[in-house]
């Protein structure tokens, strides 16, 4: 399963509530300012380890990223994606969720 | 049209709509709640999901005269006759907002946030209000 968040984690309870759902082994897709979650920032991280995040994939969208100029700030464990990638991710799970 | 052809011969598919917002602030409530009617019609197997502030689209006692909008409330109740029975409510949450089962306006499973996770990865269609 593919769970896709948009939002910021320091305005919205997506991630959040994305994170309490999640089950093993299920990817995360961060993108427009949800992107801010794959970032460095202690509160980010936290939130990150919050969940079996050895358990989830982490990916992130790239042009996203390099919009926000959080380039030099993506974390560890965190893998960047391109658009094609993106649709990659939609085909090849059989259920998507977006946390709008 | 090709497509929903397709849907009639492969059979119903599971849809769960996931419903995370208030209900009069913005019209995703009420707008979950036609598409479930509509989904319904056409057989579909659908299951509603309540989580975050979506679980005060269940509670009991709106009254919207004031602000003057349609209580759309009431039509929860109704879901019964479309043979829509499959509610689930988040646990946590309920607790978060300090509401109880018995404050809810139609009988429904609650069930935790792994066991919805779960529900949502058994659909086919999710969709998100």
């Amino acid at each position: 399963m593919l769970h896709i968040v948009n939002k910021s984690p320091f305005e919205s309870s997506g991630l959040e509530s994305c994170l309490r759902t999640a089950q093993p082994g299920a990817a995360v897709l961060l993108i427009e300012d949800g992107v801010y979650a794959a970032t460095t920032a202690a509160a980010a991280q936290k939130m990150r380890a919050s969940a079996q995040a050895g358990d989830l994939r982490w990916y992130a969208l790239a042009p996203d990223i390099e919009a926000r100029g959080m380039r030099g700030r993506v974390a560890e464990g965190i893998e960047l994606i391109d658009y094609a990638g993106f649709v990659d991710l939609v085909t090849t799970n059989n259920t998507v969720q977006s946390w709008l | 049209m090709a497509e929903a052809t397709q849907v009639g011969k492969a059979g119903p598919k599971k849809f769960a709509l996931i419903n995370r917002r208030a209900p009069h602030g913005t019209i995703y409530a009420l707008e979950a709640l036609e598409v479930v009617l509509i989904a319904a019609t056409f057989d579909q197997d659908v299951s509603l999901v309540f989580l975050d502030d979506g679980v005060y689209a269940l509670a009991k006692g709106q009254k919207t005269t004031g602000i003057e909008v349609k209580n759309f409330s009431p039509t929860f109740r109704a879901l019964e006759d479309y043979d829509i029975n499959k509610l689930y409510v988040e646990r946590e949450s309920l607790q978060k907002r300090g509401i109880d089962v018995d404050d809810l306006l139609i009988p429904v499973e609650v069930l935790d946030a792994k066991q919805i996770g779960a529900l949502m990865a058994q659909q086919d269609v999710v969709l998100s209000f």
